[in-house]
């Protein structure tokens, strides 16, 4: 018994004398000028032009500052949250400037990973449209430099339109009868390929109700996911994931790239997609009879709120080479590269006049600079939603509705019941 | 050598045992429990919060939600229909092994070899294919094409079971096989000489020369489709719909790691450990009672 006794007496104090270790970037106080910059980027299907575009910005950075280089790691999308994770738990394997997702951001700099950013400074910065900006911002501080943005609406197939005699849907309300009756003319097409996992699809039928994922009350995030509007919102969405019109056998799993695949293996005579989609869909069977309108909002010929979704350009905390940092990101974000990435890479860009240049040239942005200036919306600016998402909260309850395993009520109410759970951890 | 004397110097033999043991098993299992009792999220490793000592909060959490124990029942369930399916398709192969020719048993074991060897992920996503609701091979045949046997809960689950058994199985009927064959040919000679049937030989004279055997497959069975995790997390898309089809280790990772909230995590992980330890110990207990020497 002695020993049992000795057992419980070292236990009780291991567990009172240590904590589980904790690390981080403290930042730090030096500030080189030179040595070497790292950089992390994100990789992507076709990464070729973006390569391209930023070695040309590197030999620009680095023909600028003698005794700099800068090296460029490209990760996975996929694996970006265990990437910036470790990053942030150990400064030294850190890169110093980073690209990264503007949903992410408040996940990240409470983790204590970004730097605040002086943008006053910069005179490109007072171009940035202000509500693509403000993707960029954790309680009124900027942390990163919205590089592109990405933007959805409708996808419409032009032959099964003008085949049928359709047109394009002018309000919300219309997306569902149409897309039942090209159906039902049509029984081998889904009418709109929507998904159960969709929620950059779902959004703007919550927004253009008038309602949204949660509102915040000084500083205090709570669900409004069950709001009288938002659950009008849901409602219209899921509709379309019905027998009639997207099977949810086939649906309900489906998140935005299986969605649009199915567009894009003429399967679907409507999808939601964004300008990003326009290269793969160009390369599909698709191509050629397909337009795009902007996904059309509660009134007539009105534009529902889409999403602004993006990447941004930050400083990382722990970076000793601050200033060079602050200069690359700039360098990279600037309109000069802007441009650049758009004419390699098709990202829209995030200055005002270097987006209207854009659309002038191109007449298949029209649609989505159009959804752009109506005004977008954004998911809730604060670290739970990292959670929320991680939870597939919205995913899992616009499936419960699908399925029949909830009614728009019941899914609402337990979405935002989890989702305050985690506002107020 | 006095009684101490020899007690120190079997401890002294076993002290590198020990010592990996220690290391492998007591220290991550220390550090387990010590991170569950923490509200420990990205935030706290990072350093950019403090840490925040909660007692049994995250298990209390955990205890008072209700989709945890459907979960866990979920779990249960799948894994006991893993588990019986696993030791039935195993020791019919093993006993069919026996008895049909060498030929036929190297190609069956070869077979089986071929499973057993497919990482968890390449063998999940060749079942996916094959039954892909569009272009499997396996809709093609049963003219059922458009069917999803990934969408409906059941269907779901039945097709994961039955991956899950059929890399499983292998090590089952291996082992049963060399059992078998370690089975002395008197002991069968002379149960045929008193003129026991072949189902009397089965059940009175090698069931029981196989059951430790048998225990060592089922308890490791019981803890592997227990602590399923790639095949639910690949064939069903990270759960399924809705989330229906979630086992324990998938909830786990997404509710906890995904979401970063490793005190939680810690805490599921805890709870996984003392279930598993206690259906072993049950287990164990109840072949000791049936007088089996372990």
């Amino acid at each position: 018994m002695r020993l049992k006794a000795l057992v419980a007496v070292l236990g009780v104090g291991a567990v009172v004398a240590c904590a589980p270790v904790q690390s981080g970037p403290t930042s730090s106080g030096t500030d080189e000028q030179t040595g070497q910059l790292r950089v992390w980027l994100f990789d992507e299907v076709n990464r070729g032009p973006k390569e391209a575009v930023v070695k040309e910005a590197i030999s620009e950075f680095q023909g600028k500052h003698s005794g700099v280089t800068v090296d460029v790691q490209y990760i996975q999308v996929s694996s970006r949250a265990e990437r910036f994770k470790a990053a942030f738990s150990d400064p030294k394997s850190a890169p110093d400037v980073a690209e990264f997702g503007n949903t992410d951001l408040a996940g990240y700099v409470s983790a204590g990973g970004f730097s605040e950013l002086d943008l006053g400074k910069w005179d490109e910065s007072k171009d940035l449209v202000p509500s693509i900006l403000d993707t960029a911002k954790v309680d009124g501080k900027t942390y990163g430099v919205p590089w592109f943005v990405g933007v959805r609406a409708l996808y419409y197939r032009t032959d099964v339109f003008s085949e049928l005699g359709l047109k394009p849907p002018t309000t919300l309300d219309e997306i569902a009868p149409l897309a039942r009756q090209i159906r039902q003319k049509k029984p081998e097409l889904i009418g709109i390929s929507a998904g159960g996992k969709y929620l950059f699809a779902a959004l703007p039928f919550i927004w253009a109700q008038g309602g949204d994922i949660a509102k915040q009350d000084g500083g205090k995030f709570t669900a409004a996911i069950d709001s009288a509007e938002a659950k009008a919102g849901v409602a219209k969405y899921t509709e379309l994931i019905k027998d009639d019109i997207c099977p949810p056998a086939t649906c309900a799993g489906n998140g935005g790239d299986a969605s649009v695949e199915a567009f894009r293996a003429g399967k679907a005579a409507m999808t939601i997609g964004g300008d990003f989609n326009r290269k793969s869909v160009d390369a599909s069977s698709a191509a050629g009879k397909y337009g795009v309108v902007p996904l059309p909002g509660k009134t007539k010929d009105s534009v529902a709120p889409a999403f602004a979704g993006g990447n941004l350009l930050g400083v990382m905390k722990g970076t000793q080479r601050k200033t060079l940092a602050n200069e690359f990101t700039q360098l990279l974000a600037s309109k000069k590269y802007q441009q650049k990435m758009y004419t390699a890479m098709g990202n829209l860009p995030t200055f005002s006049d270097v987006q209207k240049q854009v659309a002038d040239s191109d007449k298949f942005l029209e649609p989505f600079t159009k959804t752009l200036q109506a005004g977008t919306k954004f998911v809730p600016v604060t670290p739970a939603w990292a959670k929320i998402e991680a939870q597939a909260v919205v995913p899992t309850m616009l499936q419960e509705i699908v399925t029949g395993a909830k009614n728009v009520d019941t899914a609402t109410a337990d979405a935002a019941k989890t989702m305050n759970a985690a506002f107020t951890s | 050598m006095t009684a101490k004397g020899q007690g120190r110097t079997a401890f002294a033999y076993l002290a590198p045992a020990l010592l990996i043991l220690g290391g492998l098993l007591a220290y991550p299992i220390y550090q387990l429990v010590l991170i569950s009792l923490y509200d420990y999220g990205q935030e706290q490793v990072s350093g950019g919060a403090p840490l925040e000592f909660l007692g049994l909060g995250n298990y209390r959490n955990l205890l008072g939600n209700q989709q945890f124990w459907g979960v866990l029942g979920q779990t249960v369930a799948f894994a006991a229909v893993c588990v019986v399916g696993t030791l039935l398709v195993g020791a019919f192969l093993a006993i069919l092994a026996t008895r049909v020719r060498t030929w036929v048993r190297m190609t069956l074991f070869l077979a089986a070899l071929g499973a057993w060897s497919t990482p968890a992920v390449a063998g999940s996503t060749i079942w996916l294919f094959l039954f892909d609701a569009n272009f499997g091979l396996v809709n093609e045949v049963l003219g059922t094409q458009g069917f999803s046997w990934t969408f409906d809960k059941w269907t779901a689950f039945g097709l994961v079971a039955a991956q899950v058994i059929w890399c499983s199985f292998p090590f089952v009927m291996v082992t049963l096989f060399a059992g078998i064959k370690a089975i002395p040919g008197e002991v069968l000679e002379a149960a045929a000489l008193d003129g026991a049937s072949a189902f009397r030989t089965a059940w009175s004279v090698t069931l029981p020369l196989l059951k430790p055997i048998i225990l060592v497959v089922t308890i490791q069975s019981i803890i592997w489709d227990f602590k399923v995790f790639t095949q639910i997390y690949v064939m069903t898309n990270g759960g399924g719909i809705a989330g229906r089809n979630l086992v324990l280790n998938v909830y786990a990772y997404q509710q906890a790691f995904a979401a970063s909230e490793y005190g939680l995590g810690a805490a599921i992980g805890v709870v996984m450990t003392v279930l598993l330890l206690g259906i072993t110990m049950f287990y164990l207990r109840a072949l000791r009672r049936s007088g089996e020497v372990l």
